[in-house]
């Protein structure tokens, strides 16, 4: 048994449709309980007030954002490299999960900007590299419905994100070396001195695994999805040869 | 309902705004999904009645 | 892979090769600027680095599409991928031959656009020498996104939107250098990481080229 088998897109389906309503039912539990004790029950910061609070969920959008990027990075070099279907559709899946995530971050952050820096949006490092995020997510989404064959789209998507990767990088440090920003360090490094305080890390750790089990649900059923469109077309075409 | 202060405006915006692309998201993820069922089943009912 | 290298060369500046073009449209883009922002020689002289970096830019997206998109047509490509050649030297050939009929002259033409943008004298070299070092990575990373949209509907528009973001970090670096060349400040680090950015784009985007090419041709 090996983890190669849920390559093979019938035994796909049949294991996440065993472990969607799991999956499902916890990322709700999970996600809820993170944002009421967020929202409800932690105290206000004495400098930023109430909207502390949305940290809750402008920090794991964020986190989401890049995360599913590096996810989209690992499936499509195992689509390249083995030639898994399941896995670059589950790359074509996740992009708009992570395109929304990002567009979250970018405007959560720019509401919270608006009172605690003056402005809605500066060109900081942070704001820069998820608006070149954004685009890097347009880009993608937008070849895969430019290309009609679908085994074409599915290589030409994946070298374009390991290209995009070295260059979204590269301009995350070419952005940085451009402007020093307004933003504040990281918020939960494990080592760092800058670190939240514990009553306001706890609801943020919950609330961070939420959105993961969130991200879990949507491309999973996502996944299926791409993988019945797949089928639906290879039927349609073996109709019309016959 | 806990008190926001001056900020209430902020908060709930942030938080109205990150539901409401949440719900766009979901939404469409369960309409593509459904659609695409449906279309499929169809598609094997009319291929098994013909062989 | 020379007698391709002039081939395209030849092609590229035959009438209605396109040739001019990129210069007619850098010129045009610098000349509209100071209708837009004013014509305040020492409001132009702070924009001038940033503006002909960015007209460089857009100018060298011009014409990109036609890197691929004519043999294409008329099937020169699959000889091309099937020919002994490795597809990789046909992918860096091409972006050669883009340079040396865009990016080239585009670096010549900026020093002399700005004077029309009323440039600082000291930042004349720095200008060109940033351009010199930047512009192969344009014609480059342009080469793999023309790789990727040949043969696609629309391929023009997605070109631009695919190619864009790749040209952020080449950008940042380029206009920096000339910014701080102008300025009488060190343009070294930026101007070392643009070399690193097109060394790197030459050794190996002709290789994600070349993937692309294939699998487009399949």
């Amino acid at each position: 048994m090996s983890i190669w088998e849920y390559a093979n897109p019938k035994k796909f389906m049949e294991t996440s449709s065993w472990a969607l309503p799991w999956v499902t039912g916890l990322a709700v539990v999970t996600l809820l309980t993170g944002l009421v004790w967020g929202f409800f029950f932690t105290p206000d910061d004495y400098r930023q007030g109430s909207t502390v609070k949305i940290i809750y969920i402008h920090v794991p959008a964020a986190m989401m954002a890049i995360n599913c990027w590096a996810m989209m990075l690992v499936t499509s070099l195992i689509w390249l490299v083995r030639r898994h279907h399941v896995s670059v559709l589950a790359a074509k899946a996740a992009a708009p999960v992570g395109m929304t995530m990002t567009l979250i971050a970018l405007f959560t952050g720019a509401i919270w900007g608006q009172p605690m820096w003056g402005t809605w949006w500066a060109w900081d490092p942070r704001l820069t590299s998820f608006l070149i995020l954004f685009l890097f997510y347009l880009g993608y989404l937008a070849l895969w419905e430019a290309v009609d064959d679908p085994d074409s789209a599915a290589d030409l998507t994946s070298v374009l994100c390991l290209v995009g990767s070295v260059f979204a990088l590269l301009s995350r440090y070419a952005v940085l070396f451009w402007n020093q920003g307004l933003h504040q360090g990281a918020s939960l490094s494990l080592d760092s001195k800058e670190h939240v305080s514990d009553v306001f890390a706890y609801p943020l750790w919950t609330s961070m695994a939420g959105f993961v089990l969130l991200f879990l649900t949507l491309v999973l059923l996502r996944t299926r999805t791409e993988i019945r469109a797949r089928r639906l077309r290879a039927l349609e075409a073996r109709e019309r040869m016959a | 309902m806990v008190g926001l202060g001056k900020y209430a405006a902020t908060v709930l915006g942030a938080y109205a705004v990150t539901i409401l692309l949440l719900a766009v998201l979901v939404i469409a993820t369960l309409r593509r999904g459904r659609v695409m069922r449906e279309r499929l089943e169809a598609q094997e009912r009319r291929m098994a009645r013909h062989g | 892979m020379l007698a391709l290298l002039l081939r395209d060369l030849r092609l590229a500046t035959r009438a209605g090769g396109g040739f001019g073009l990129s210069l007619a449209f850098f010129l045009i883009v610098t000349v509209l600027v100071p209708f837009g922002v004013g014509p305040q020689s020492e409001r132009l002289a702070a924009i001038a680095p940033g503006i002909l970096w960015v007209g460089a830019l857009l100018a060298c997206l011009l014409s990109l599409d036609r890197i691929f998109a004519l043999d294409r047509e008329d099937g020169s490509l699959d000889l091309l991928a099937t020919a002994p050649v490795p597809l990789e030297g046909v992918v860096a050939v091409k972006a050669v031959a883009h340079w040396l009929t865009t990016g080239l002259p585009l670096t010549l033409a900026a020093p002399v656009l700005g004077i029309l943008l009323s440039l600082p004298a000291g930042g004349y070299v720095w200008l060109a020498l940033s351009l010199a070092l930047g512009t192969p990575a344009l014609s480059f990373i342009g080469a793999f996104g023309a790789a990727v949209t040949v043969g696609l509907k629309r391929g023009g528009l997605l070109l631009s939107l695919l190619v864009l973001p790749l040209y952020i970090p080449t950008l940042i670096f380029g206009a920096e250098a000339a910014r701080r060349g102008t300025e009488g400040l060190s343009p070294a680090t930026p101007l070392l990481m643009l070399a690193g950015i097109t060394l790197g784009a030459l050794a190996l985007l002709p290789f994600a080229g070349a993937a692309a090419i294939r699998a487009g041709l399949r």
